[in-house]
């Protein structure tokens, strides 16, 4: 493409989703005539090439720890926890919380924010900022599992575990604001979180048991 | 000849035991492709077609390329070809984070040309539609077949049921998305690690695509977070990803987003079953006629069972292939069977009142299984069967109550493919290799259970290294229930081997002949006198220098295809919402021998809750308009939550003492027992899933009506 056919692009500024809007199509429209589709945003283009984006750095406390690194306005959480490289070049390496919506439904980024369970892909990296931030990694005692770990252990409360990290947290998180919560209590605390191996009877299980020993 | 041993000999095998990936997996240790972070690693993302058809007319990557911390752009697809689903490729960025890898997709600039799409079954089979593939009118071939003499027999029923039944496209959800982290050491030379069900499968593809010794490739799958029947291959991304590594020099992470996991990453396909079958009047199902197809997207294989489990002497069936514009199908828990069972177990039960029979009695004159035909007794106790409606929707009040039965069958087995090592060493400590790959189903635990049963220790005492093919000891993908009973007999005979070997070391410290030792807990003592023993530890110290090294071999004598479960369900379904709250299901599954009890009820209750969540609530969703899915995500994709979880009794029903597997088989009875106890409930059949309460209001108005 040449440079005056990209101006030219970029001057019909016409947006994917504007564009659709307008054209109906599939089999009804099998008739119309074929419509050009333009993929690419010209004003990401022009925002990039107009200023660098700025970054700042930060102090983070995660699992007592002071995490020093430098991010972006947009950098969530989560992102500093599973990509983040300090300010001394190291991974944060914290893999824990997982990704696995990227928006707030399915729980596997739990981690706790000053005690309260908090989805880590909808917080921002900066407003977590002077707070105690506690990860799955965060909740043994050193080498003594929390209850709630020796628990999931001892009923299989886990299948593949990639949903484990979130629902360890939400149901520490639970069982600290509630020390003895009924089926149905469990089933509230715990309705932010997905898991698809099905393991939910035997969570709800260990759930339970670990009420007891706490 | 190798043997499991009767129950009352095992101290292990068949019992509950915690598996040994649990502290790492309850800690945050446990590292999933989607957790490696390699030195200098790059993000990869790919740019997809937002549109069901297009042809590509332009692809300019060059701002992408120009954007600071891209490191490459490739372009996956090129002028003059087509698109042909929403989601397919189309370039693919690596960049130095994430952020930037995403900024970079929205500079690749891109002309395409819209084509007409079908992206409903409906729309790919009306007259006049776009042909969208090889197939006339969108419409595969028919595959017929027909045994008996099917008019005639129908002359002779007694009843006949005519209807249709529908299911949805579902996808798989695996919560880990389908991804690769890829690194080249030297230009010959590939380690990856690979979110897959096939860690051997992966390798040898890998090879074959980058013309590379399939021994120069090393795939790594330490933990994965599901699959499902989706993850046999690297697939484009895990290609990609190879590529942009090759291409930089440096580690690449390539996992898919959630919503291109919808999309492209397999799904199980839809069925529509037009059916007629007759019955005699003393309950025999005496005629089958169905006729049926499926959406598979773009690619055939939409495939299911029908008529499923119940014999039919006379049957004729025609089924094919509908294309339309959309992701390819992949296999999905037990291809097939749910759908199969929904419509064949909804079809008993229709016949089932014609004739005035108990459901579960018509069952049994037809079902030849005799481990069923147990299973139904128990089931039936266990549910309180005679609990239900004789008459359907005759409970009272807004909330109604129903009961309902399905069945289901499955073949495992295993198959040879296998290798494995078992090493004894000096200091006592036991280490078990092969490559297969735990996909959460516990088989780490199952081959720490087999060694430490053969050895007299604890599961805690074996190392047991899988997913890795690093070792060079293969083994097959984790598809068809067959992982277990493929490995388990190869591990078996190597214990079994390296027992005999560490036996000839320690007959002369005991002075008795070999075949006269045995091992206790800990121990190996003499037999004839057992006062005379050595510790397990003093034992291996007599290997000094050379540990004792063994592989197996697959052994037919230690495993058995074919399995059979029901279910029974028990639901509640409130006639002013239209909700349906499942309260109760009763698996009771056969599975051969049980390596793991507490493992196996788990794959029990997984499997209830994705048979729960294909019932109620899963279906993609396909905008005939936009040619677009409209939920590609976890908030409107619905799988089961805490909510939707009823009681649920998994009963491992015991059946001989052979390994089969279970995976798959508690997955297929659910559906119809569920949709059973809605009809018993509410006396309104709902023959199209998920049963969702805008049907179940439909179906009750129109009952009123």
């Amino acid at each position: 493409m040449s440079e005056k056919e990209k101006e030219e692009k970029k001057g019909t500024n016409i947006s994917r989703r504007s564009f659709l809007k307008g054209v109906g199509t599939g089999t009804v429209a099998a008739t119309v005539a074929p419509a050009t589709i333009l993929v690419g945003d010209p004003e990401t283009a022009e925002a990039q090439t107009d200023e660098a984006i700025s970054k700042s750095e930060i102090q983070l406390n995660i699992n007592d720890q002071v995490v020093q690194i430098e991010v972006e306005a947009r950098t969530t959480l989560l992102s500093v926890l599973r990509d983040g490289i300090d300010t001394q070049g190291n991974y944060v390496d914290l893999t824990g919380a997982k990704l696995i919506c990227d928006k707030g439904e399915c729980g596997g980024c739990t981690v706790l924010v000053d005690g309260k369970p908090v989805y880590a892909c909808m917080m921002l990296a900066m407003d977590a900022q002077g707070k105690q931030i506690t990860t799955v990694e965060g909740i043994a005692n050193g080498d003594e599992l929390h209850p709630v770990q020796d628990a999931f252990i001892q009923h299989d409360a886990l299948m593949c575990g990639f949903c484990t990290p979130g629902f360890i947290v939400s149901s520490v998180a639970l069982l600290n604001e509630n020390k003895k919560p009924t089926l149905t209590e469990i089933k509230e605390g715990l309705s932010g979180n997905t898991c698809r191996c099905g393991t939910y009877p035997f969570i709800f299980d260990a759930v339970e048991t670990a009420s007891q020993k706490m | 000849m190798a043997s499991w041993g009767e129950a009352s000999q095992s101290r292990l095998i068949g019992k509950r035991i915690a598996r040994l990936s649990g502290k790492d997996k309850v800690t945050g240790k446990a590292k999933y492709t989607y957790d490696i972070n390699r030195p200098g690693m790059l993000y990869a993302r790919i740019l997809r077609s937002d549109v069901a058809h297009a042809a590509v007319m332009d692809i300019d990557l060059s701002q992408a390329e120009a954007l600071p911390g891209v490191k490459a752009v490739i372009p996956l697809t090129e002028a003059g070809r087509n698109l042909r689903y929403q989601g397919q490729e189309i370039a693919a960025v690596a960049a130095e984070t994430d952020d930037i890898a995403k900024d970079a997709l929205r500079l690749i600039f891109v002309e395409l040309e819209e084509l007409p799409f079908v992206v409903t079954e409906a729309d790919a089979m009306a007259e006049n539609a776009p042909q969208i593939r090889d197939w006339e009118g969108n419409q595969s071939k028919p595959g017929i077949n027909e045994q008996g003499n099917v008019q005639a027999a129908f002359e002779e029923a007694a009843v006949t049921v005519e209807a249709t039944y529908h299911t949805p496209v579902q996808t798989h959800v695996c919560l880990e998305t389908h991804g690769h982290v890829t690194e080249w050491t030297d230009d010959q030379n590939l380690t990856v690690w690979a979110s897959t069900q096939a860690v051997f499968g992966v390798r040898n593809d890998f090879a074959r695509r980058f013309e590379i010794p399939a021994n120069q490739v090393r795939v790594i799958t330490e933990h994965m977070g599901g699959g499902f029947g989706s993850k046999f291959g690297p697939g484009v991304e895990g290609h990609t990803a190879a590529q942009l590594s090759r291409i930089t020099g440096l580690p690449v992470k390539l996992m898919l987003t959630r919503r291109a996991e919808h999309l492209v990453a397999g799904n199980r396909p839809s069925m529509t079953q037009h059916v007629k079958a007759g019955a005699s009047s003393d309950g025999r199902l005496v005629a089958y006629d169905m006729r049926g197809y499926g959406t598979g997207g773009i690619s055939s294989g939409a495939g299911f069972q029908a008529p499923y489990v119940y014999h039919v002497e006379n049957r004729k069936t025609e089924r094919f292939n509908v294309a339309t514009n959309a992701g390819n199908q992949r296999a999905m828990r037990a291809p097939g069977h749910p759908q199969g069972a929904f419509a064949m177990d909804s079809l008993m039960d229709e016949l089932a009142e014609k004739l005035g029979m108990n459901p579960l009695e018509f069952r049994r004159i037809n079902d030849s299984s005799e481990v069923r035909q147990a299973q139904y007794t128990l089931g039936a106790q266990e549910i309180g069967w005679h609990r239900r409606n004789t008459v359907p929707g005759s409970g009272t009040g807004v909330k109604k109550r129903g009961m309902g039965v399905g069945s289901g069958q499955w073949g495992g087995g295993g198959g040879r493919g296998t290798q494995a090592r078992v090493t004894i060493n000096a200091d006592g400590t036991v280490e078990a290799v092969t490559g297969t790959q735990d996909i959460g189903t516990g088989i780490r635990t199952a081959i720490a259970i087999i060694v430490a049963e053969e050895f007299g220790l604890a599961p805690t005492d074996i190392s047991v290294k899988v997913g890795d093919s690093g070792p060079g000891l293969p083994s097959g993908g984790s598809g068809g229930s067959q992982t277990t009973a493929s490995v388990a007999p190869v591990i078996k005979t190597a214990a079994m081997a390296a027992k005999q070997k560490l036996f000839e070391h320690v007959a002369p410290l005991l002075k008795a002949p070999v075949d006269d030792l045995r091992v206790g807990t800990g121990t190996i003592y003499v037999a004839s006198d057992r006062t005379n023993t050595v510790t397990w530890n003093q034992a291996a110290g007599l290997l000094g220098q050379e540990s004792i090294s063994e592989g197996g071999n697959w052994d037919q004598e230690l495993r058995q295809g074919g399995v059979a479960g029901t279910q029974f369900a028990e639901v509640e379904v409130d006639t002013q919402t239209g909700n349906v709250q499942v309260l109760k299901i009763v698996a009771v599954q056969d599975c051969g021998l049980a390596i793991n009890r507490l493992t196996t009820e788990s794959q029990i209750n997984g499997g209830v809750v994705m048979g729960l969540g294909q019932t109620l609530l899963e279906e993609r969703i396909m905008d005939p308009q936009t040619g677009r899915m409209l939920n590609a995500n976890l908030e409107d994709y619905k799988v089961p939550g805490t909510y939707e979880i009823p009681e649920i009794k998994s009963i491992v029903f015991d059946t001989h003492r052979k390994v089969t597997g279970v995976g798959e088989p508690p997955c297929i009875p659910t559906l119809g027992a569920i949709a059973n106890a809605v009809y018993n409930a509410i006396g309104v059949r709902i023959r199209e899933l998920p049963i969702t309460p805008d049907k179940v209001l439909t179906a009750l108005a129109e009952k009123k009506a």
